[in-house]
């Protein structure tokens, strides 16, 4: 039983060639009873993100080399073999499920430590599962590989602090209001950031969303997108006390949200904690009004010093993310040896009964004189012997103590009955 | 001589203290976790080294400071484990359980225990003992709450949030957990100085409001009530506030340090 990964990925190849292979849930299906038709694999999961393509096989008998896995990515895609060259990689085995458990943590992600990569590795496996092209083995494969990724997760902070700019400003607005439920919101300009700091207060569920723009369409385009109402830009001073979190993106030479705007908005709102996110350069919210009791203001180059800290934290955390990777690894390659020893089990006793009966066979003329039911005994007698025979080393081969022990006597036995061999 | 459950119970809460201080570090969740259950199990070991004091003395198990200090320590852990579950914020055991140790080792060690006068028993008594102590650890509780709302208020002043900001529970809990202790020990005295006046009616025949204990506390429950007024009110809520219920904890010092033992006569250690 061989595991094997094709596939591509933002470590090897350039956004062109990315979207030139990329899978829709629907080719993901076919390609998957492709591969299993072409390359002669067992079974077969096609995972596919805006960051990799990849193709995981499981074949029992040895099959196609790589090239011919490579040949299958480019006819496949209609991708001419040569821009493929250098852009794909191969992995067998343990260094197989060693990727697809990295991948599952979020380890060989763009940015390190992101979560949504575990939802599509599930989502992969659905599709594959749902289509009957998943076997036993990718079966245990991805569900060990989800196991691993929650595991990475839960244990490690290797997730746990944001790495974009949007993420940073409503983790740190959280730090200041807990959750965000019970808050309210306001986007003054509808630059790209801004708009996925909307995103991301909509996704945790703000109570209250309001956009504020000089053009009137663009705020309210955001506010129908992020589900949020409007004020016009003349009724920005007057309504500055309504929000606990206001973010202010607009492109101006001067700062469109004043001190004295701020202090009377504070006053107004009983001193009530205010968390402000300048994200302007120039900057819209003068700097003096960080000192107004229960303001927080941050602008862009604090969130990116934060960002910048948090990444570091992150990488920080990779050893012990590794770590659990190497222990989630060793107990597939655990339950792998295991299904090993059963097959390898099966294989030599029916190699070896075969022997039996064609021994039988030839010498059936030495049985000639005795009747069926002395020729049955000896056929009784003759299989209880090879079961005998065979009890004490399958016995010590299921006990075996670790996985790496049981792989070794499985190659050795292996060996020393010829089983790889086609002879028989 | 302490009994063993005294040095399995400080065992417990140096073990709760090293792990809660890693998780700090690491934010490993099963490290937080296992600082909670040696906790939760150093205060089972506590509870049962009060009961051995209590027997031995044939009374309520803080009848002297030593006592008096180790009950405050329980309730202390036992509040703040009440806390830590209700909320889901583990971060703050690092701050609460050094003071729960400091006050285990000294109401432990020496462990002799002074049997208590026949005025000093039953259940009106206790229970006047009990809430006030419970008071006071509430009191303590709202005292660290207060220190860490300050330390993270800092750091986000700063732009600095480092490794520890993003552990902590958010400010606007902060300020609920602190509201919450304080109102609790608020309660607690009231109900802990109402029953020490009926005990002492029934003991003495009249209320003996004179005591120089009985007049910090009245202003111990008016500062107290006073953070809790101005804790929601414009100009005073967030930091202040919580310098406030900080410098509020000097009173329950100095009652607890210098009324009992120097200026009142009826109050010796509670």
């Amino acid at each position: 039983m061989q595991i094997v990964i094709v596939g591509l990925s933002h470590r090897t190849a350039p956004v062109e060639l990315r979207e030139r292979v990329a899978f829709t849930a629907d080719t993901a299906r076919h390609a998957a009873s492709a591969l299993a038709e072409r390359c002669a694999m067992d079974e077969a999961v096609v995972l596919s993100t805006c960051n990799r393509s990849e193709v995981y096989g499981v074949r029992r008998e040895p099959g196609p080399d790589a090239a011919s896995l490579e040949r299958f990515f480019a006819e496949y895609h209609h991708v001419a073999p040569e821009r493929l060259n250098g852009c794909l990689y191969f992995r067998h085995d343990v260094e197989a499920v060693r990727h697809l458990f990295r991948v599952a943590a979020g380890l060989d992600s763009l940015l390190l430590g992101e979560t949504e990569i575990l939802g599509q590795v599930r989502e992969a496996y659905r599709l594959a599962a749902d289509s009957g092209s998943t076997g036993p083995v990718l079966n245990r494969l991805f569900q060990a590989a989800i196991e691993a990724g929650k595991r990475v997760r839960a244990e490690t902070e290797l997730s746990a602090r944001p790495i974009s700019v949007a993420g940073a400003a409503v983790k740190l607005a959280e730090q200041v209001f807990g959750q965000l439920e019970r808050h309210s919101a306001m986007i003054v300009g509808a630059g790209e950031v801004a708009q996925q700091v909307a995103a991301q207060m909509r996704h945790r569920s703000i109570r209250q969303l309001w956009i504020v723009s000089r053009q009137r369409e663009h705020a309210e385009d955001l506010a129908r997108r992020a589900g949020g109402e409007t004020f016009g830009w003349e009724q920005l001073g007057g309504v500055l006390s309504r929000p606990d979190i206001l973010v202010a993106s607009v492109a101006a030479e001067q700062p469109v949200v004043t001190t004295a705007m701020l202090s009377a908005a504070m006053a107004e709102r009983e001193h009530r904690s205010m968390f402000l996110l300048d994200l302007g350069v120039p900057r819209n919210i003068e700097p003096a009004a960080a000192d107004l009791y229960n303001l927080y203001l941050y602008d862009i180059d604090h969130l990116t010093g934060i960002v910048e800290q948090n990444r570091l934290y992150r990488e920080r955390e990779t050893p012990r993310a590794e770590a659990i990777i190497a222990a989630q690894v060793a107990k597939f390659q655990a339950w792998s040896a295991g299904q090993g020893t059963a097959d390898l089990v099966d294989e030599l006793r029916g190699r070896l009964d075969a022997r039996r009966r064609r021994l039988l066979q030839e010498n059936q003329d030495a049985f000639a004189h005795l009747g069926p039911e002395e020729r049955e005994r000896i056929d009784r007698f003759t299989e209880k012997l090879l079961d005998e025979l065979l009890r004490e080393p399958t016995g010590r081969l299921r006990r075996a103590q670790s996985w790496r022990q049981r792989v070794q006597q499985i190659e050795t036995l292996r060996a020393l009955f010829g089983l790889d061999s086609e002879d028989d | 001589m302490p009994g063993h459950w005294n040095f399995v119970a400080l065992a417990l809460y140096l073990a709760s203290l090293g792990l809660y201080l890693r998780f700090l570090y690491t934010g490993r969740r099963l490290t937080g976790q296992l600082a909670a259950l040696a906790l939760g199990l150093g205060l089972a070991g506590h509870y049962l080294a009060l009961v051995a004091r209590s027997h031995s003395v044939h009374s309520v198990p803080y009848n002297d400071l030593h006592g008096s200090l180790s009950l405050f320590g329980w309730l202390l852990g036992a509040t703040y484990l009440g806390l830590e579950l209700y909320y889901h914020q583990r971060a703050m055991g690092a701050f609460v359980v050094p003071f729960i140790v400091l006050l285990y080792t000294l109401g432990t060690w020496p462990g002799h225990a002074v049997p208590a006068t026949t005025q000093e028993r039953g259940a009106l008594f206790a229970l006047h003992v009990t809430l006030s102590i419970l008071a006071y650890a509430a009191f303590a509780l709202a005292f660290v709450v207060s220190g860490i709302y300050l330390l993270q208020d800092r750091r986000l002043r700063r732009h600095s949030p480092g490794d520890v900001v993003w552990r902590f529970p958010a400010l606007d809990g902060l300020e609920r957990m602190s509201r919450g202790s304080v109102l609790v020990g608020l309660v607690s005295l009231g109900a802990g100085v109402a029953l020490g006046l009926i005990w002492q009616r029934r003991i003495q025949g009249h209320f003996q409001i004179a005591d120089p204990k009985v007049l910090v506390t009245v202003l111990m429950f008016a500062l107290y009530a006073g953070y809790l007024r101005v804790s929601h009110a414009g100009g005073w809520r967030g930091a202040r506030a919580s310098l406030l219920c900080l410098l509020n904890f000097l009173i329950v010092i100095f009652s607890y340090a210098v009324v009992n033992v120097y200026l009142s006569r009826f109050h010796r250690y509670y």
